[in-house]
């Protein structure tokens, strides 16, 4: 048998002759139409509920939308997360730099503080900081009382919480670095403080920010928690006027929107951050 | 000739695996030790140790009449500070299997970090040094890449070119082809050869005997922690002396 007739022999019989020229249809999937169909139908339902429920009272909550009082208590909502954030990932830094240290104390107290402050419902925290004047009625001749205000037992308490999550971020983040890339900083005579400033924390970084970003996005909704210690924050807000007006939803609803409102725009913040410290590293994964 | 290197009955375990069992080695200053040997035989730990990247049991290592990582008081070595290491870092060269170059920095920056920063050289000083090395290992027009936008040999070569930056009085290379596509090998070692020319002293730790052969004023065989023979590429590689060595190179070859 000669090659060519080996080669006809083992082609499909029907192969085609002009081969470029035929058409290409994709496989039908009716059943991703019928599920999409069904979800839109649903979601249709849902919103025409909301929005024809007269109880929502959405003119309510047009009227409170950008009142004085709800403006004020979003103004604290704000800055208190960004405290809380910005003070517990520099302790988080901290414990995380002392986990890794080769200091067999500092690696024990770190990993204590992690254990200890991640057991404790931050709500738990909260009254205990509040009430800390049972145990120390004076602290440097002060009494407790008129030092540790609500404000600042919320700014302790969700500090404190944050950093034991932080902590593990970050320590997350430093040991997703190349070792190899600490070892060439080394060969290069980069000291520490250079190497931990241009090497390790700038590659740290693209591991640390999509954590960080749900944190931070937790933390602005969890801080509604300091309304149980009469912090005029966005909730506590809304409720010092349902609970004079009686118009619970639709002031509940000003909180639900203002929130979302917020963590979009963090969300949004958050892709650009990401992109930033992705450079030289192809995608964003 | 003056001695660049000098090794002394050096010792090192990790754990209870002792890597190298007493390494005396001197390397003269101009020229070119190349040291091959079966992979686990200590021959990359020891590269390391030069520059004190890895500390050293017993023994002592100088470098340009310095001792490294110690300072000697009558018969006790008192480890160094830190920055003392780094300052003893910086006339020193060290190339990586690996390239490690720092991937989230231009190729640039990568090459003045060390200037800059560790010498405290001006920058504008740095970026001028820094373009004629990438102009001579043949990446002038890749200064603002990224490393991970360069192929493995490229890659190499900027890693060669950051550390000639600091303008270093010795060169170590650490299997600096291994981690490379074959056809990328020849242009690392073509510039490792350039430098070897124009008198640069070096150790490199290698696979290429093609290499050591043409280059090379001294090849070291080491197995099992030790050296075995040492000598011209000539004698070493084609009359080697010692059962271990002839059995590696048979493979290799």
């Amino acid at each position: 048998m000669s090659s060519d007739t080996l080669a006809k022999a083992s082609a499909v019989p029907d192969t085609p002759e002009h081969a470029e020229s035929l058409r290409i249809v994709p496989h039908r999937r009716p059943g991703q139409w019928a599920a999409a169909v069904a979800v839109l139908a649903l979601l249709a339902l849902a919103l025409t509920s909301v929005l024809r429920n007269e109880a929502f009272q959405w003119d309510v909550v047009a009227d409170y939308f950008t009142s004085g009082a709800v403006l004020r208590g979003l103004w604290l909502t704000l800055w208190l997360t960004a405290v809380v954030m910005v003070l517990g990932f520099a302790l988080g830094t901290l414990l995380a730099a002392a986990r890794l240290s080769s200091n067999p104390v500092l690696r024990s107290v770190s990993w204590g503080y992690v254990w200890l402050f991640r057991s404790i419902p931050v709500l738990v925290q909260l009254l205990l900081w509040f009430n800390i004047g049972a145990l120390y009625p004076q602290i440097l001749g002060v009494r407790t009382v008129d030092l540790l205000g609500p404000v600042t037992v919320a700014i302790i308490g969700l500090t404190l919480h944050e950093a034991a999550y932080a902590a593990e971020v970050v320590r997350g983040g430093i040991l997703s670095v190349d070792r190899g890339q600490i070892e060439a900083a080394q060969a290069l005579g980069l000291s520490r403080w250079r190497r931990w400033r241009r090497i390790v924390l700038p590659q740290a970084m693209r591991s640390i920010v999509p954590p960080a970003g749900n944190m931070l996005v937790g933390t602005l909704k969890g801080t509604s928690i300091v309304s149980v210690i009469a912090v005029q924050d966005l909730l506590y807000s809304v409720q010092l006027v349902y609970h004079r007006t009686y118009q619970v939803i639709p002031l509940l609803m000003v909180a639900t929107v203002w929130y979302t409102v917020v963590t979009s725009v963090l969300s949004a913040g958050q892709y650009y951050v990401e992109k930033h410290y992705a450079r030289g590293f192809g995608s964003t994964r | 000739m003056t001695v660049m290197v000098d090794i002394r009955s050096v010792h090192k375990s990790f754990g209870s695996l002792e890597v190298l069992k007493g390494i005396d080695l001197a390397v003269r200053t101009g020229e070119v030790t190349v040291i091959l040997g079966p992979s686990g035989s200590g021959k990359s730990t020891l590269l390391r140790t030069v520059n004190h990247l890895e500390k050293v049991d017993r023994g002592a290592i100088s470098v340009d009449g310095t001792l490294i990582g110690y300072r000697r008081s009558g018969d006790k070595l008192y480890e160094l500070p830190e920055r003392e290491v780094l300052r003893q870092r910086t006339r020193i060269g060290f190339v990586f299997q690996n390239f490690h170059l720092f991937p989230h920095l231009t190729v640039l920056d990568n090459v003045i970090e060390a200037p800059v920063s560790a010498l405290g050289r001006p920058r504008r000083e740095a970026v001028e040094s820094a373009r004629r090395l990438l102009a001579r290992v043949g990446l002038a027009d890749k200064a603002d890449s990224h490393p991970r936008q360069l192929s493995g040999g490229q890659q190499q070569r900027v890693a060669i070119a950051r550390a000639l930056a600091l303008e270093p009085r010795l060169l170590l290379f650490d299997e600096p082809t291994s981690a490379l596509d074959p056809e990328l090998v020849g242009e690392v070692l073509d510039v490792i050869k350039d430098l070897a020319h124009q008198g640069t002293t070096m150790i490199v730790v290698t696979h290429e005997i093609g290499f050591a052969r043409e280059v090379a004023d001294t090849v070291v065989f080491m197995d099992d922690g030790r050296i075995v023979e040492q000598g011209p590429p000539a004698d070493v590689l084609d009359r080697p002396r010692h059962e271990r060595t002839r059995a590696f190179l048979s493979k290799v070859l």
